[in-house]
């Protein structure tokens, strides 16, 4: 006798979905896995290794308290590889300077989109050794968008604020910090590599908690998306910090230009002071970073012999 | 403030309670009920709205070491025999002689409104004209411990909270959500009367997500077969068991206890996480279907989720507790696994 389903249709497909998991997780699973087959084949590096080489901090119950998530961040990492290794082909110089526990990673920050962000991050998790797990401060409107504000926690981003900075430090992980923010990400094509304002809190940060600031210069984010203009009255519109005019989107080219990232560690400041000081007093140290920044910059735009090579 | 609306409050402070004044409590018999023996030397301890679940909680713990009295609109059939339970609204002046007639050492305050459906002005007299009554009289009859349950939704789920508030965080909690202007207000009430009166020892208890077998929204929410959640929103979640925040009210009535503080459960999650392993299995809706749907199922009365509690469901609003750990020793014992079985002990299906 034939054995006869129910009648009703797609009964069958609900059963096997309260069973196990949902069709689409089983998909971006098993794409997901090729991914990062395909990432450690094309890196040479064994993915898993490295996130399971990082230092995390679990609760009581298993989780990390900001939200990392190992299973979304080891996909997150095999992209960022290949992007890493093979599209920007980024060189990575001083690396080994970044010291062990607490530390601050400031650098300049440029390229419409912080692809800037994820390089530092690919390169602390692959080229240092052992693997330094990359927190980013990320603006807070970030919170509001969704799948953003999931996907950003997931991948061990925290929402800037001093006191998730504060927590992250005490428990000795890394930062990245970037500054100038928003002001430095959407520059357009004419003020490239010309640093703007730095904020003075990461500098109270590093004096309050005692810790090490690394500054790191990146080479080839600005040409990623050359911006024309500004086009304020619509970023307005549209909430946005920016909304940059970039001519390459015009003849259809979405995908940032395949420049050459350089990524320059510099010696670490450790800095002394009273983080309650003066303004004024402040703004002496970030000048210091600052000048640091755009010195190393300089020099890594001198030794560079094109955007793309 | 509508101090007025219910009756005159006690004007000038009465002196406190002498031989020269007679005790009129006892023989009232009409709203006491149970049976009252002589005042303990030490005092007793008053817990309001001691019919709910948490004070029901509180009070069978309580009772072994402490006198209990008990006051709630509510009976309480199935108390221990040595609680006195007074049935009366805590609005009525009738308060005032529970607290002339005993000596009280202490006031937890539980008799806090946060039914929804109920209206904004009898909320308001409920949360804000009652407790400031209720704060009259200690002052009155200097009560040295008063402990106010508040509850982390006074911060409020906000894009960017940090990931753990601490005590010092603003309470920002009514700024999208006017149905929590009430209950901000009664934790800034406690709060100045905290600094006014130095001689009472005021503590405010902030807890996390409160869930197990009460029936408030957080446990509603995880017990829900297909739960809502807004789509790509996915927040970390704190919760704890509702005995542990027992345990916390017990530790603040020791004395020397005073400030406030934040009380965290077995460590945070994200949401789906939390729904799942409570059996339940989302339903993920973008976030102005949900609103709208939300608003349309409140007004057709098939829902008592406000819209405006969405925000729960996309930003954080979790706690730091390392104050409560070193000042009050809290410590939460109760494992996530244990305090999911309590919430889904009551599950039931909702349309």
């Amino acid at each position: 006798m034939v054995e006869r389903g129910s009648i009703v249709p797609f009964a069958g497909w609900r059963r096997t979905r309260l069973l196990g998991e949902s069709p689409l997780r089983q998909a971006v699973r098993s794409i997901g896995d090729r991914v990062v087959r395909i990432a450690e084949e094309v890196v040479g590096q064994d993915i898993d290794a490295r996130i399971a080489g990082i230092k995390t901090h679990p609760n009581e119950v298993g989780h990390d308290p900001f939200g990392f998530d190992p299973e979304t961040s080891r996909y997150a990492l095999a992209v960022a590889a290949l992007l890493h290794r093979r599209y920007f082909r980024t060189q990575v110089y001083g690396i080994e300077r970044v010291p062990q526990g607490r530390v601050l990673i400031v650098a300049n920050h440029s390229g419409q989109l912080p692809l800037d962000a994820v390089m530092i991050g690919s390169a602390l998790m692959l080229d240092a050794n052992p693997p330094r797990f990359p927190r980013s401060m990320v603006e807070t409107w970030t919170a509001e968008l969704p799948f953003i504000s999931t996907l950003y926690p997931r991948l061990g981003q925290v929402v800037g604020s001093p006191e998730n900075a504060r927590r992250l430090l005490r428990q000795e992980e890394s930062i990245i910090v970037f500054p100038e923010g928003a002001r430095g990400i959407s520059k357009t094509f004419d003020q490239r590599y010309q640093l703007t304002d730095f904020g003075l809190g990461f500098v109270r940060l590093a004096l309050e908690t005692n810790t090490p600031i690394v500054p790191v210069a990146v080479i080839g984010g600005e040409e990623q998306y050359p911006s024309v203009a500004d086009f304020k009255p619509l970023a307005k519109l549209l909430r946005m910090p920016a909304f940059p005019v970039m001519p390459q989107v015009f003849f259809g080219m979405i995908a940032p230009l395949p420049t050459k990232y350089r990524l320059y560690f510099g010696e670490p400041f450790r800095l002394s002071g009273d983080p309650d000081d003066d303004d004024s007093v402040i703004e002496e140290k970030v000048w210091l970073v600052k000048s640091t920044i755009q010195s190393m910059v300089n020099r890594g735009l001198r030794e560079r012999k094109g955007v793309f090579i | 403030m509508a101090r007025g609306v219910f009756g005159p409050v006690a004007g000038a402070p009465a002196p406190v309670p002498t031989t020269s004044q007679p005790k009129p409590s006892e023989p009232r018999s009409g709203s006491v009920t149970g049976t009252h023996t002589k005042v303990a030397t030490e005092g007793a301890v008053l817990v309001t709205g001691i019919c709910g679940r948490l004070g029901k909680l509180l009070a069978r713990e309580l009772h072994r070491t402490d006198q209990v009295v008990g006051v709630d609109r509510r009976a309480f059939p199935d108390r221990p025999k040595d609680i006195v339970h007074h049935e009366l609204d805590m609005r009525r002046k009738k308060m005032k002689d529970i607290f002339r007639g005993r000596n009280i050492r202490a006031v937890v305050h539980l008799g806090v409104l946060h039914d929804p459906r109920r209206s904004d002005r009898e909320r308001h007299s409920w949360n804000v004209v009652a407790f400031q009554k209720l704060l009259d009289y200690m002052s009155q009859y200097e009560v040295p411990k008063l402990v106010v349950l508040s509850g982390a939704n006074v911060y409020g789920p906000q894009p960017n909270n940090p990931q753990f508030l601490t005590e010092d965080a603003p309470l920002l909690g009514a700024q999208h959500f006017g149905g929590m202007r009430d209950l901000v207000e009664l934790d800034m009430l406690a709060q100045s009367f905290f600094w006014k009166h130095p001689d009472t020892e005021t503590v405010v208890l902030r807890p996390c997500h409160i869930v197990g077998r009460v029936h408030n929204a957080a446990s509603n929410y995880l017990r829900l077969e297909r739960p809502i959640m807004v789509m790509g929103f996915d927040p970390m979640m704190q919760l704890v068991h509702e005995k542990d925040v027992v345990r916390a009210i017990q530790l603040a009535l020791r004395p020397g206890v005073r400030g406030i503080f934040n009380i965290r459960g077995p460590g945070e999650m994200p949401l789906s996480h939390l729904v799942r392993k409570t059996g339940g299995r989302p339903r993920v809706v973008p976030s102005p279907l949900a609103k709208v749907a939300l608003d349309q199922l409140w007004k057709l009365r098939l829902s008592n989720f406000p819209a405006q509690e969405l925000d729960h469901l996309r930003y954080v609003c979790m706690v730091d507790d390392s104050r409560a750990r070193t000042e009050l020793g809290y410590e939460p014992v109760h494992p996530i696994d244990r305090v999911l079985k309590d919430v889904r002990r009551l599950r039931y299906q909702v349309a």
